[in-house]
């Protein structure tokens, strides 16, 4: 890509976004965190990657997805499956009745590896799994949905129910997937031990690093033609369609890219959490992560990370402390995003403290022009916050439960 | 950065203390606060009782405690709780352990089992605990597992389980399901003439691997499995499988169903007109303790027949002044089921093998364990395996309407636990 | 499949099978009766409907608890009391809501999905507050216990009989209401054009409060009959919560004959799979299988045709 492109890519006001939170995830926080906590921290990252997925899909494309806990256990199932096999070797598994396949097989007198297990000896082949999987699974659910231009309110319904499906699956097949314990004891990658706080600090650093892949390509998309065609499909699907736009294959296109996003996040978590299971595949946690993304902006890529952040941090640490008090914390954010700032964290900042932060930077600057500047600035800077919020962030119409207008 | 203060002899230790002070403290008194706890911990780390940096001093021992506080399973949790606190104080009453009073800190699991590993990791690295007593689900102690493992923690966990697992770093203080079942059922048989069983169970390995031991034995011994059935967790319709063992008319159902299921099964099964108290087909369970029946009903559960180690209407002395104990501490409508005994016993097996060992060291408690005996635990008398799980008696309780059971048979001697069943698996 | 089986075993499996079928038929009306009110004239998506539901189930147990200790001898009628209390308890909460929250988010329904979801975490911890973690047991009167003796094999339990009298009962109350009173008059007019419902005179807001509410009351007289099959517990609500809403919308959001034909073919088909195969396989093929016919055809089994 050419200088040009990049710079298109990143506009000034938006730059400074980026920096700051590569500043906090790669320096700041590193080095002011024990590994303990900052293990924490990667593990709220991997929800952000599903968070990013949402914004494209519930910001900009309108369609909101209460079942993305199943592409992100897909990930980390996928993961999980590798790494089981590679923990359950014939000699640190020699007290199984069938040495060799992983423990909860055994478990479920399962005496040979089934046949979909085996590829997930390759490393490769895992994931690119992790990649494809989901978007074909992603793809089926999107065309049957969209291609029928059902939307709104009866696509998260159906989402809910496939994550309702899936989780019932895992649990219920459990020779196969380990139940409800889920895949747990989780050791080595290719040897190399996953489990030690040198590991862990690498494995964050990567997290991080990917995640920085998926907000570039989420920039990419939100920056492109197809983002603003996104956001004006959202505003107004009939009239992108007699445009002569195919609007479904853009929201089949989205959707998919949020699943996949997910499911990298789904990776994540396995390689630092160590384990995976059911509990994070079903509806709670998929609507959970959908407040991730309410509370971080549902507009803004960047507010999805902070939303991310600091509703887990929250939930750590009032749940450390106030465990009663959790579930009304979290009720009430719930309500609170919606009814009082819809547009999270990003919203506010934009209102509020971006209009400060210029201000201050231009008396910085020139200090001779500060009163005429700041008052210029005041004058843009509320306009453009105040459009922003009409151009991108009207909410009543980008939910109407379309079904067939 | 972690080294720049101190010697560098236990980083993880300063690096924990630094983030638990860091929160209510500005940086500076922190790092003050910091170096003099560090020289102050420093002073112990050499006491011959805790060679290994646990958070031990002169006056205290802090203790870990990992429940569900919230959540799905917080109804079944609690009672452990209460029960791992009544016996903290009692120990702490009695002058605590090795001369050192216990302070517990409680964190909440949540119901998820991600959250127990990140709160076990928590209560090892950052506050140093010297035992955690906790989790409840199979799925919650096998998230902790390797935590433990890799931290060297010791865990006393309470529930009776499926056994296919023996943990240096953990004492299982509930049974295992060779120890619940095989009594049970050779019961069933002798007392009852049973011949034909129908299995049931919630859908997750503790149900399934009950119902695989329970088969092989119910082979072995000639007679016949009519039917065994699944239902996810949460399931609240039960006609379908209550028309299936009507037709199939077993002697035994022999039921696993936990949680919410159960209140859902037990009240359609009486609903569908089969009275247990008509033993035609008898019920019983492995579940159902006392807890679970206060959600039941006790009058839909009447004449069930349940297969544990413990029921609080045990007569012998030691339950007596435990239930009263119980009672005083948290009420007197509260009830006592076998998990809630076997979360007591968790701590008075760690304070005895401490003073066996001399040490609060993780190594030499877990070197001390083996033929540490209870002789006022409130279930009778127990004694810890080098497999790390208990001997102990099982015994069959027939539910009466009021929602206790009477103890109508108990074995005559301690069984041997068997994590890993030759012949069952 | 079926080769084990006798003839007549078959005989008596489908019957027994039908009867379970149509008390979980029953079941699910009671369920989405409330939800499809709320949702298909509404267009408000109710998540906190399952704590709606527990809310009526807590009323019962109190309800059952003050007889049992003040009036023991009225103790076998205290059940209808109950349901009645139940239904106003919830159906304040809901009129509560509706003007705390709902009112706000008319014209985004996925923020109230969000707004709802987070109520219903709120609701899930008072009652844990008030009541305990532990599930409660609710007590029933005599009669509501037993069964009816058909035949050898087949047997009506009572309180299956109940559910489903209660079932019918409340669905033809409801189609009365929507279909034969003023009300549902003004209820079916401002679905199918707010402003033009506004401009003839209906006081919509006052519609609004009124249907929710009434949605919200239907749903506690469905938890206080529960309370007779399932657990009560701050918890409970969530099971039911999938459930509800694929019987709606499988049954076309706006109709509620379609509620009750969809919550028919899931029952029928779900008790009548659960025979032959594993409880959990069952589940899974009746959720799989809805959510394939919705993909085939989104708009649900019956749909209202309005011109837009």
């Amino acid at each position: 890509m050419s200088y040009q492109g990049i710079a298109s890519l990143f506009p000034k006001k938006e730059i400074s976004g980026f920096v700051v939170l590569a500043v906090l995830l790669i320096l700041v926080l590193p080095l002011t965190l024990d590994i303990f906590r900052l293990n924490l921290i990667g593990k709220y990252l991997t929800y952000a990657f599903v968070a990013i997925g949402l914004v494209l899909c519930w910001g900009y494309g309108g369609i909101l997805s209460l079942g993305q806990g199943v592409f992100f256990g897909l990930g980390g199932y996928l993961m999980a499956m590798f790494l089981k096999l590679e923990a359950s070797d014939p000699i640190t598994t020699k007290i199984q009745s069938t040495p060799g396949i992983p423990d909860f097989m055994d478990w479920n007198q399962i005496t040979e590896l089934p046949f979909f297990w085996k590829p997930f000896y390759s490393l490769p082949f895992t994931i690119a799994a992790i990649i494809i999987l989901p978007s074909i699974i992603a793809y089926i659910v999107g065309a049957a949905m969209f291609k029928r231009r059902v939307g709104g309110v009866y696509f998260a319904i159906i989402t809910q129910a496939v994550a309702a499906i899936l989780t019932i699956l895992i649990i219920g097949q459990q020779g196969y997937t380990g139940g409800v314990n889920g895949m747990t004891d989780l050791r080595t990658l290719l040897g190399w031990d996953i489990r030690t706080d040198h590991a862990k600090y690498i494995l964050y650093y990567f997290c991080v690093f990917m995640l920085f892949m998926c907000l570039f390509a989420a920039q990419f998309v939100r920056k492109s033609k197809f983002g603003r065609l996104l956001v004006a499909m959202r505003d107004k699907e009939d009239r992108v369609r007699f445009s002569g736009y195919d609007v479904s294959n853009f929201k089949i296109f989205v959707f998919c890219l949020g699943a996949v996003f997910a499911s990298i996040g789904g990776a994540m978590f396995t390689l630092q959490v160590g384990f995976m299971s059911p509990t994070l595949v079903g509806i709670v946690p998929s609507i959970e992560m959908v407040i991730f993304c309410a509370v971080g902006g549902r507009m803004s890529i960047i507010g999805a990370v902070y939303g991310a952040l600091l509703v887990n941090w929250a939930k750590s640490s009032l749940s450390e402390s106030f465990p009663e008090l959790w579930l009304f914390a979290l009720g009430g954010l719930f309500i609170g995003v919606v009814m009082a700032f819809p547009n999270g964290i990003a919203g506010l900042y934009s209102t509020y403290a971006a209009p400060k932060i210029d201000q201050w930077i231009a008396n910085l600057k020139s200090p001779k022009k500060n009163l005429i500047e700041s008052k210029k600035a005041d004058e843009t800077e509320k306009p453009f916050a105040k459009s922003a919020n009409k151009t991108e962030t009207t909410i009543p119409s980008l939910t109407q439960g379309v079904l067939h207008e | 950065m972690k080294t720049l203060f101190f010697n560098g002899t236990i980083p993880e230790s300063a690096s924990a203390k630094k983030h638990s002070l860091a929160k209510s403290l500005s940086w500076k008194t922190c790092l003050l606060t910091l170096a003099a706890s560090f020289a102050f911990s420093a002073a112990h780390a050499a006491d011959s009782v805790n060679t290994t940096g646990l958070a031990v001093t002169d006056k205290t021992v802090k203790v870990g405690i990992l429940h569900s506080a919230t959540g799905t399973m917080a109804i079944s949790e609690t009672g452990s709780i209460q029960a791992e606190k009544l016996a903290i104080e009692q120990i702490n009453a009695m002058g605590g352990v090795l001369g050192r009073k216990i302070e517990f800190i409680q964190e909440d699991g949540a119901s998820d089992w991600p959250t127990f590993a990140e709160k076990s990791k928590k209560l090892l690295v950052n506050d140093k605990v010297a035992a955690v007593f906790g989790c409840w689900t199979s799925a919650s102690r096998k998230a902790v597992l390797p935590v433990f493992e890799q931290y060297n923690g010791m865990l006393y966990y309470p529930t009776f389980y499926e056994g296919l697992e023996q943990s240096p770093n953990v004492i299982y203080t509930g049974q295992e399901a060779t120890q619940q079942i095989l009594a049970g059922i050779d019961w069933v048989t002798s007392a009852k003439g049973a011949k034909t069983f129908y299995l049931l169970g919630s859908d997750y390995i503790w149900p399934r691997t009950s119902n695989k031991i329970a088969r092989k034995h119910i082979e072995m011994k000639g007679l016949k499995v009519v039917g065994e059935e699944y239902y996810p967790l949460g399931h609240t319709q039960f006609n379908s499988v209550i028309n299936k063992i009507k037709l199939t008319k077993p002697d035994v159902i022999f039921a696993s169903v936990v949680g919410g299921s159960n209140v859902a099964f037990y009240k359609q099964l009486k609903a569908a007109g089969i009275d247990m108290t008509k033993e035609k087909p008898l019920l019983l369970t492995i579940s159902v303790t006392e807890d679970e029946v206060l959600g039941i009903g006790g009058e839909n559960m009447q004449g069930a027949f349940a297969s544990m180690k413990y029921f609080q209407s045990l007569t012998n002395d030691n339950n007596k002044k435990f239930v009263e104990a119980f009672k005083a501490r948290w009420g007197k409508d509260v009830v006592i089921g076998d998990v809630t005994q076997a979360a007591y016993l968790g701590a008075w097996l760690w304070k005895a093998a401490v003073e066996k060992a001399g040490s609060f060291d993780i190594d030499k408690v877990r070197a001390a364990s083996p033929g540490i005996e209870l002789k006022t635990a409130p279930e009778g008398y127990v004694k810890v395996h080098p497999n790390h799980h208990l001997w102990s008696k099982t015994r069959i309780g027939h539910a009466r309407p009021d929602g206790q059971y009477d103890v109508i048979f108990e074995t005559k001697d301690l069984i041997e636990p068997n994590p890993f069943p030759k012949g069952y698996q | 499949m079926f080769a084990e089986y006798s003839t007549s075993d078959l005989l008596s499996i489908f019957a027994m099978q039908g009867v379970a079928g149509l008390i979980l038929f029953s079941v699910f009306v009671l369920m989405a009766l409330g939800l499809a009110i709320i949702f298909g004239q509404m267009g408000v998506i109710n998540m906190a409907h399952g704590e709606f539901m527990i809310l009526g189930a807590y009323v019962t147990y109190l309800t059952s608890h003050v007889f049992s200790t003040y009036l023991p001898s009225l103790f076998s009628f205290y059940f209808i009391l109950a349901m009645i209390l139940a239904f106003i308890a919830a159906g304040a909460l809901g009129a509560l809501v509706e003007w705390a929250i709902i009112r706000h988010l008319y014209n985004r329904p996925l923020d109230t999905l969000l707004a709802t979801w987070g109520l219903s975490l709120i609701l899930q911890q008072t009652y844990r507050s008030i009541f305990g973690a532990r599930e409660v047991g609710v007590t029933l009167p005599d009669w509501l216990m037993g069964s009816v003796h058909l035949s050898e094999t087949i047997e009506l339990p009572i309180n299956g009989l109940f559910v489903m009298l209660l079932a019918l009962g409340i669905s033809t109350a409801v189609g009365i209401l929507m279909y034969r009173s003023r009300w549902g008059i003004q209820v079916r007019a401002v679905v199918q054009n707010r402003p033009m419902a506004g401009a003839v005179g209906i006081n919509t807001a006052k519609v609004d409060r009124i249907t929710f509410a009434l949605g919200c009351g239907i749903a506690g007289v469905a938890g206080s009959a529960f309370t007779m099959i399932g657990s009560t517990g701050p918890t409970s609500g969530q099971l039911y919560i999938v459930d509800t809403f694929l019987v709606v919308v499988f049954g076309g959001a706006t109709s509620l004959l379609g509620t009750i034909a969809s919550a028919f073919s899931i029952s029928q088909a779900q008790s009548t799979m659960e025979f032959f195969m594993s409880g959990s396989m069952a589940k899974v093929l009746t959720l799989l299988f809805v959510v394939l016919i919705l993909m085939l055809r989104p708009q649900g089994l019956f749909t209202l045709k309005v011109r837009r």
